[in-house]
């Protein structure tokens, strides 16, 4: 079963498309990286698919089931431009809290883990508004990661990142294709993306203009499937 | 086609209100207030037509969000904008009554406050929808606000005529009564404001998609 | 990864518990609607004769527009909390249905709001010279049902003006029309319970209305939340 299908989607603003028939799937263990340009329909894409808001037309599945059921929303883990957590609670309470949202048995322990993990262990008492840009992030990270996600849903992830930052979420993306966690990201970084992506594909106002494996030419050459397929 | 019915339905209702118009002015004045009293054939079939709307409007919106078509929305605006029209004039015409009969222009009556409640309500919904950009989300929010609104409109009626009541007894349904023939003019007259309330709503409906359509074709130009 | 089965009440105290912890850390918003209520409080005394028997006729009338007014100042910052850092989007994401998620939200709303009337009223009792204990029990269950109809309506409207433009003007001109039969119970009855008055058969039909209105209204946002925030 692919981790997460995309059957037939349109996505309408009033009477305009900004998602035209899209078709993508992603196996279990694969990383798509959706590029484009600004407007491309990147990011409605991957909030459709992460179930903030609903197809126009078309299916979306995580592992067989629809965005907005329960199941499908524990195993998908979302990261925005917005780091989502709360800059008047500490980083402990900030984890707590989505660790009890998405019901895990232990939410300090998990939280703790992953504030050791991020680095983060010594400030997790103090409150989010104090910390630097770069421990923001690395708490984003953790709070999208908490709960185990299946499938990993990251827009522009590596835009505005710190170098630190850059480097915890590298690690932890490899950690998780290794066992099998699927990731969609969309991105203008090609490098640091076609560093990590299996399958690449490409939109062009809001159309599948290219969906392949990516292949070593486009991993020498991040240009190579704009110049190849895209602005036609 | 579109065009043809909307202009026979619009000149039958022209017709329909001149003939109307003529017969009312051929009426005797009334015993008590004298001439006033006929602005009743208007002042009530203009609160009849605009609750009508707004039950129309609560009907499109629900469809709305159960089938995200957005003709459903466009008839939710056109209807709920006409509505306000009419509404406007049951308030003005209302007024216009009450500074001959009670001598002032406006009183806190129960009637009058609610209908200009309703009136604040719906303007709301407009101001909503103005403030919103995104299609999509702004005849989400505006059918949501809809429903809000009009499951109100029977607490609001109700409330304020328990808060005070100063009204005459309706005409109808109130212990008033009115000659057989003159009811016959007033129901038509009801017919007519409803036939204008259609054309206008036909009319601003079109507008509506044509709006929609300009929408989409700006994000278009905008994508390129 | 064992998931522990998250009863739905305990899905609705984690917000409520969220967002009480976040507004008591900061108190903004509930310090700028205390010193609102105080700044009404003191207007209205230059507005009424506070010695006046008629101004305490029309208390329960004063009463309730500053708690409305004060009201919406705590209700603002509800929906729009969670913008900042796009904290809403993880809250959708999240494995709630959204109903909880507005449950939670409206209950820290009740909670702040009927806080500031706490405050108001006591001072409200001292500034105009009314003994406002004398019906206590009665005054009570009706400060808590008018409040609940206004946290239940601004909640859900705060949710629906939360990416608008004018956000803060938007709601009450959307919220007070919706709330204005509830108000008008809530004075009605403030009014004489304030006088020493008990509810009587004579007015226990505002007292229907009011429940009858926050059951209504309890019952179709929690139908329409998941749509206001999904579409």
């Amino acid at each position: 079963m692919n981790a997460v299908g995309v059957e037939g989607v349109w996505k309408f603003y009033g009477d305009y498309p900004a998602l035209r028939d899209v078709n993508l799937e992603a196996e279990p263990g694969a990383c798509l990286a959706l590029i484009g340009r600004n407007g491309a329909g990147k990011t409605t894409l991957l909030r459709t698919i992460a179930g903030f808001s609903r197809p126009g037309k078309g299916k979306i599945s995580i592992f067989g089931n629809s965005p907005r059921d329960t199941e499908a929303r524990k195993k998908m883990g979302y990261i925005g431009h917005g780091i989502s957590v709360y800059d008047e609670l500490s980083a402990l309470e900030n984890l707590t809290l989505y660790g009890r949202l998405y019901g895990l048995a232990d939410p300090r322990k998990s939280a703790m883990e992953w504030l050791e993990r991020t680095g983060l262990e010594r400030v997790k008492n103090g409150l989010v508004r104090e910390f630097s840009r770069g421990m923001r992030q690395r708490l984003a990270v953790a709070r999208a990661f908490l709960h185990e996600p299946r499938v990993l849903l990251l827009d522009e992830p590596f835009t505005a990142l710190d170098d630190r930052a850059i480097a915890v979420l590298q690690q932890v993306l490899r950690e998780a294709l290794a066992s099998g966690k699927t990731i969609v990201m969309s991105t203008h970084q090609l490098r640091e993306a076609l560093e990590l992506a299996t399958h690449v594909a490409l939109l062009n106002r809001g159309q599948v203009a290219f969906h392949g494996p990516c292949t070593p030419e486009m991993a020498a050459d991040p240009g190579w499937v704009y110049a190849r397929y895209g602005e036609g | 086609m579109r065009d043809k019915i909307l202009f026979v339905i619009g000149a039958a209702a022209i017709l329909l209100l001149a003939r109307d118009i003529n017969a009312i002015i051929g009426l005797p004045e009334e015993r008590n207030q004298g001439i006033i009293f006929k602005i009743i054939f208007f002042h009530v079939p203009m609160a009849i037509t605009a609750l009508t709307c707004s039950l129309v409007a609560f009907f499109a919106s629900i469809a709305f969000l159960i089938t995200k078509n957005f003709k459903f929305d466009a008839v939710a605006v056109a209807v709920t904008e006409v509505g306000l029209a009419f509404l406007a004039g049951n308030l003005i015409t209302g007024s216009i009554w009450g500074r001959v009969a009670w001598g002032i222009w406006w009183t806190w009556d129960a009637r009058l406050t609610s209908a200009l409640v309703c009136w604040l309500l719906y303007a709301g919904y407009l101001m909503l929808r103005r403030a919103i950009e995104e299609p999509t989300q702004r005849a989400t929010f505006a059918a949501v606000f809809s429903i809000f609104a009009f499951i109100d409109v029977p607490i609001v009626v109700f409330s304020i005529k328990w808060w005070r009541t100063q009204h005459p007894a309706p005409v109808f349904w109130g212990g008033g009564s009115m000659p057989k023939d003159w009811f016959a003019l007033w129901a038509w007259n009801v017919l007519a404001m409803m036939l204008i309330a259609i054309v206008f709503t036909a009319v601003r409906l079109r507008q509506e998609e044509f709006q929609r359509e300009i929408d989409s074709l700006r994000r278009e130009a905008h994508a390129l | 990864m064992g998931y522990a089965r998250l009863g739905y009440a305990r899905q609705v105290a984690t917000i409520f518990t969220k967002d009480l912890r976040a507004e008591l850390r900061t108190k903004e918003a509930i310090n700028a609607s205390l010193s609102f209520a105080l700044v009404m409080l003191l207007l209205f005394s230059f507005a009424f004769d506070p010695s006046e028997e008629t101004t305490r006729e029309i208390s329960g009338g004063l009463l309730w527009i500053v708690f409305a007014f004060a009201g919406t100042l705590l209700l603002n910052r509800s929906f729009a909390r969670e913008l900042g850092n796009d904290c809403l989007d993880a809250l959708i994401a999240a494995p709630i249905p959204g109903s909880a998620l507005f449950l939670g939200k409206a209950l820290a709303n009740f909670v702040l709001v009927m806080a500031v009337e706490l405050i108001a009223l006591p001072l409200f009792g001292i500034f105009y010279n009314v003994k406002w204990t004398s019906q206590f029990p009665q005054l009570m269950m009706v400060i808590v049902l008018g409040t609940w109809a206004m946290t239940v309506t601004g909640t859900i409207f705060s949710a629906l003006t939360v990416n608008i433009r004018l956000r803060e003007v938007m709601l009450p001109i959307l919220n007070f029309p919706i709330l204005i039969p509830a108000l008008l119970g809530a004075m009605q009855l403030t009014s004489s319970l304030v006088a020493g008055k008990p509810i009587t058969a004579d007015n226990d039909a505002w007292l229907k209305m009011l429940i009858g209105f926050d059951v209504m209204y309890t019952a179709v946002s929690l139908v329409l939340v998941e749509t206001v925030l999904v579409g």
